[in-house]
Formats: C-alpha cells, sequence, structure tokens
C-alpha cells in the first residue's frame, strides 16, 4: 500500500489513460471464433447466427448498458436492416453485400434518429412500453403491403451478389462465417472507441444520475439521440447480416421475442462490459441450440431457469461473474 | 454594475398552493447571501427555480442582466450556475475522478468527442486533479462515489459545482447531516473559494450562516419575511418568533 499512496496523481492520471488500452485478455473471445471456424468446419451456419446475435446484442449493450436506455424496440432496427437488404435484392435488384450493409445501417439509423428525437424524452417504464409499440407498428406497416413485403410467409429469391465479386457463398456458410466476423470485429472497435471517449463518460453519467448530468450543462437528449441513432445503425447492420447470410427474410424478424431474446442475452453474459454480449449471445446460442435438440416444444424452460440462476446469483451477468472469480483467483497467493 | 443573479418576482404555484410567493433577490457579483427559514419555507424550491429544473409560475430569472427565466437546466449551467444538492446527486457508480472529469468535461464541450478516449484529454484531466486537490480529495480519485463515507461525499458535491467555473453558486445545505469533527473542512473550503463567485448558501447550521454570510434574507411560507445584515437579522423580533426554540442568539 506504501507505494499506492505515494503518489495519488500519477495513479489517477494513469488509470484514465491507460483505461483503453488492450488487455491481453480481449484477444480471447477473436480467437476463440477463429478457432471455432477450423474446429467445427461443418457447424459454421450455426457460427454464423451466433455472430449476428452477438452484434445484435452489443448494439443494444452500447444504449442499455452504457447510456441506461432500457428498451424493447431493439428488433425494430435489426427488422429495417433486415428488409432494406431483402427489399434490395428482391426490388431493385440489387445484391452487393457491403453497399448493401450500409443501406441499413442508413434506413436504421434514420428511423432511429426520428423515433429517438420524440421517445428519448421519457425514460422507464413509458420509454420500454414505446419502443415495443414502435415496433408493433412497423411490424404491422410490412403487414398492410403485403405484396412488396412478402408479409409473414416472408420474401423469396433473395440472391446477394459474391463477396467483393469473389467469394461466392458455399453450403457450409465459410464465406458467411469470415464475412460476419470481419463485420463484427469492425463494429466492435467502433462501440469500443465510443464508450471509451469522453462522450461514452457522459452516457456513464446520464446512466448513474440524470438529474446531476442536468446540473453540470451536459445537453442529455442530444446525446441520447446520437447513441440511440448509432445503435440502430449496428442493429440494422446485423439484421442485414441476418438476411445476407440466410438469404431469408419474414417479418418475424420485428417479434418482440427477438427484442426480449437479446436482451436475455445481455442479462446472461452482462450489460456494459463489451464483452457481455460475446458470452451472452454465445451461450444463448448454445442453449437454444441443444434444448430445442432435447426438447422442440419447451427449450424456452431451460432459458428460462438459467436466466433466473444468474439474476439471482451473478447479479453482473456470466462475464462477471468470471472477472469476479479471476480477481479471487489472483488474489489467493499473495 | 449588473447583478450576478436577479431574482424579480418570482411566483411558484403547485394548483392551489403558492410554495414561492412574488421573491425578490439581489446577488452582487462576490456576494455572501444566506437564505434561511424553517422547513417547508421553499428554499430548495427556489433554488430549483434559479437553475431552471422547475419552471415559475411568473416572474424573471436574470443572470448578469440577461433573462434566463425561459432555459432549460443545462442551458443555465453552461452561462454559469452551478449548485450542489441537499440530497447527494453524484455518480455513484463511478470513480471520485470521473465525477469531477465529467463536470469539467461537459463545461469545455469534450463530451461531444466521440471518438478521443478519455486518456487523451490531458488538460480536462490535470484540472480535474487540480479540483480534488482544491477540496483535499485526490487521495480518494480513484474510489468509487458509493464507496465513500458521507462527509466526503458532501466535497465531490462541491467539487463538481466547482469544475463548472461558475459565476452564480448554490450551495444547498453543504454541511447537512455532516458530524462537526468534518464540517469545519466544508466551511474551510466555502471560506475560500474565489471572491469573485456570488454565492447564495441555504443552510439550518446558524455557527455556518454567520461565518460564511454578510447578507441574509429569510423566507417563511414562500414569501420574504425580511433581510439584512447578519446582526440585524439576529435583532429582529419576527425571525427570532419564527425560530421559535431555534438558536439565532447569536453574536
Amino acid at each position: 500500500m506504501a507505494s499506492t499512496a505515494a503518489d495519488p496523481h500519477a495513479r489517477a492520471r494513469a488509470y484514465l489513460a491507460t483505461r483503453h488500452h488492450w488487455h491481453w485478455a480481449e484477444a480471447l473471445p477473436w480467437l476463440i471464433a477463429i478457432a471455432a471456424f477450423f474446429a467445427f468446419p461443418d457447424r459454421m451456419t450455426f457460427g454464423t447466427q451466433v455472430l449476428v446475435m452477438v452484434l445484435f446484442a452489443l448494439s443494444l449493450d452500447l444504449i442499455l448498458g452504457y447510456a441506461g436506455i432500457v428498451t424493447l424496440g431493439q428488433a425494430a432496427f435489426f427488422g429495417l436492416g433486415a428488409y432494406t437488404v431483402g427489399l434490395l435484392s428482391v426490388r431493385a435488384g440489387y445484391g452487393e453485400p457491403i453497399t448493401g450493409l450500409f443501406a441499413a445501417a442508413a434506413v436504421a439509423a434514420a428511423v432511429g434518429f426520428l423515433t429517438g428525437l420524440v421517445l428519448l424524452r421519457y425514460r422507464g417504464l413509458t420509454l420500454l412500453v414505446l419502443t415495443l409499440s414502435t415496433t408493433i407498428l412497423l411490424q404491422e406497416v410490412g403487414n398492410l403491403f403485403k405484396d412488396i413485403t412478402g408479409g409473414y410467409d416472408g420474401i423469396p429469391g433473395i440472391t446477394i451478389w459474391p463477396l467483393l465479386g469473389l467469394f461466392d457463398y458455399d453450403l457450409y456458410n465459410h464465406t458467411n462465417y469470415t464475412y460476419c466476423l470481419v463485420v463484427l470485429a469492425v463494429l466492435f472497435y467502433v462501440v469500443r472507441r465510443i464508450v471509451y471517449s469522453s462522450f461514452g463518460e457522459a452516457l456513464a453519467g446520464i446512466r448513474e444520475n440524470v438529474n446531476r448530468m442536468h446540473a453540470v450543462g451536459s445537453p442529455v437528449r442530444w446525446r441520447l439521440v446520437i447513441v440511440y441513432t448509432i445503435s440502430a445503425a449496428i442493429a440494422g447492420v446485423s439484421g442485414a447480416l441476418f438476411t445476407q447470410t440466410s438469404a431469408y427474410v419474414t417479418l418475424g424478424v420485428f417479434d418482440f421475442d427477438r427484442s426480449a431474446g437479446v436482451m436475455t442475452i445481455l442479462i446472461l453474459g452482462g450489460t456494459g462490459r463489451l464483452y457481455g454480449a460475446f458470452a451472452g449471445g454465445v451461450i444463448y446460442m448454445l442453449l437454444e441450440d441443444s434444448l430445442s435438440k432435447l426438447s422442440p416444444e419447451f427449450w424456452q424452460f431451460g432459458i428460462g431457469l438459467v436466466l433466473v440462476l444468474v439474476v439471482l446469483f451473478a447479479r453482473r451477468g456470466l462475464f462477471g461473474l468470471a472477472q469476479d472469480l479471476g480477481d479471487r483467483l489472483r488474489r489467493k497467493p499473495a | 454594475m449588473t447583478a450576478a443573479l436577479e431574482i424579480r418576482d418570482l411566483r411558484k404555484s403547485f394548483g392551489a398552493l403558492a410554495v414561492t410567493r412574488d421573491v425578490n433577490l439581489v446577488l452582487e457579483r462576490g456576494a455572501r447571501h444566506a437564505l434561511i427559514g424553517p422547513n417547508g419555507a421553499g428554499k430548495t424550491t427556489l433554488v430549483n427555480l434559479i437553475t431552471g429544473v422547475l419552471q415559475p409560475s411568473a416572474g424573471h430569472v436574470l443572470l448578469e442582466g440577461q433573462d434566463i427565466t425561459r432555459l432549460l437546466q443545462a442551458a443555465r449551467t453552461r452561462r454559469g450556475i452551478a449548485r450542489t444538492f441537499q440530497i447527494n446527486q453524484l455518480f455513484r457508480g463511478l470513480t471520485v475522478l470521473e465525477n469531477v472529469y465529467l463536470a469539467v468535461a461537459e463545461r469545455e464541450g469534450v463530451c461531444n468527442h466521440l471518438w478521443r478516449p478519455v486518456g487523451a484529454e490531458r488538460a480536462v484531466i490535470e484540472e480535474a486533479l487540480a479540483h480534488l486537490d482544491a477540496l483535499r480529495l485526490a487521495d480518494d480519485a480513484l474510489k468509487l462515489v458509493r464507496e465513500l463515507p458521507y462527509g466526503r461525499l458532501r466535497l465531490v458535491e462541491i467539487a463538481i459545482a466547482l469544475a463548472l467555473r461558475p459565476k452564480v453558486l448554490l450551495l444547498d445545505e453543504p454541511a447537512a447531516g455532516v458530524p462537526s469533527s468534518e464540517s469545519h473542512l466544508i466551511l474551510d473550503v466555502i471560506a475560500g473559494l474565489d471572491p469573485d463567485i456570488a454565492i447564495l448558501i441555504i443552510e439550518h447550521d446558524m455557527d455556518v450562516v454567520f461565518r460564511v454570510a454578510k447578507y441574509i434574507t429569510v423566507l417563511v411560507q414562500g414569501a420574504v419575511l425580511t433581510d439584512g445584515t447578519p446582526a440585524e437579522i439576529v435583532a429582529d423580533e419576527r425571525v427570532r418568533a419564527v425560530y421559535l426554540g431555534e438558536e439565532v442568539h447569536h453574536e
């Protein structure tokens, strides 16, 4: 303790100056993702689905975990992204994947910005209901224009052009997996930059005490609208990847289950900790996959049980639990 | 010279209940002004009206001669009104350093930076540390706010307000609930504040009031009962009557 008490300034300075530096452990999830590619070459369809969910959960973590915006409407942006790509392909005959992602991001961001301007005046339960209703409204609009959207039967015949004009899609989804992993890595980097910026710090301030943020002169609603828009764009990209990799989309993408599922993922993994989306996404998808094989009708019971256990015994999520255990192990020898 | 802060005929009603009645108050630059009154007199309401947490039913708030009555709270803060809260309003899950960092960063517009890491904002970090030094909080810089004892939290409240470099500082019972062994530290801090800042302090503890204030306004049931120098207030029979049983018999 003597050395720590010596210069509190240096310690404090070092803490803020270095906390955005990369920790070696942050390489682990990426190494695991790459290892999975070689270890389970025949399970890449499932792997692709996991990556899409992780990206979707990451988009929610940015607003829920960091800014404290509790929403049940994140599926709206996922669905918008999914449909942007689907309609571009089927109705406009345009299937270039990467510009498709940008288009999906733009559409989702635009809707996120406009709805955010209105919805983010509210908090708590009101916001929860409003975000949920927005999603249902979008879904019903899609249903109204069934001849364009294909309704709940979906749009058939989505064709996505080869990636970069080079890599076509193979039966085992190796291209898709790699493609999604690269997109996830790029957007993860973006989210990480934001989280460790002063803007990200302000989001934490809003989460911790919105009254105090007003009282330090922060344009709170403006900050929330900006982060909500960014989150919508990322959710839009995840939806676009969903359509591109499954070549299929129905109005089911707007389902309440999807908003609730992604919330479950974050609670499982831990909110506001970047890698919680990874831990939660992988565990959720593995549980869903194995439990639904075990019992196609009651698999959600298993997820529910795990959720209850996590909420009771690991309030900071499984990733938080792992961190705590790691800290304890490290402390023991000393 | 225009006053730092001026309140004109300020009135606030909730339905039929008038909680602020035609209050007039002037804070000159560098003022050391206390607002006293029994519980429920509407002191905190007045602070909320000045800072923009509440909108008045009638009347005006002027900052350096400019009407700010219609401005939102955050906009008023950016123009130079800072406050501390009677009940701590801190970022409990963040470190003390981050609490003060946020105040400095919002003042400087640094929180608009989405891409630059906090660690790269050297000037903001240094200023936040300087504010912590001034309030002898540097040793606690990396502690989470929720881990600090109450007396220290009151200091963090003040540190955040000062980090906004206010022209007008509103202190809502800064030493309330702090054991007397620690409250002298808070008093020393207030006594040592920049003489250019206009200060309005709400306080029940008359020791604190008489040590800090050069001028006192007495608020009763939302209206100004009287105002004057500490000596005048002590001599006022009506004030004694209001404070029946409370210790105003000070030198």
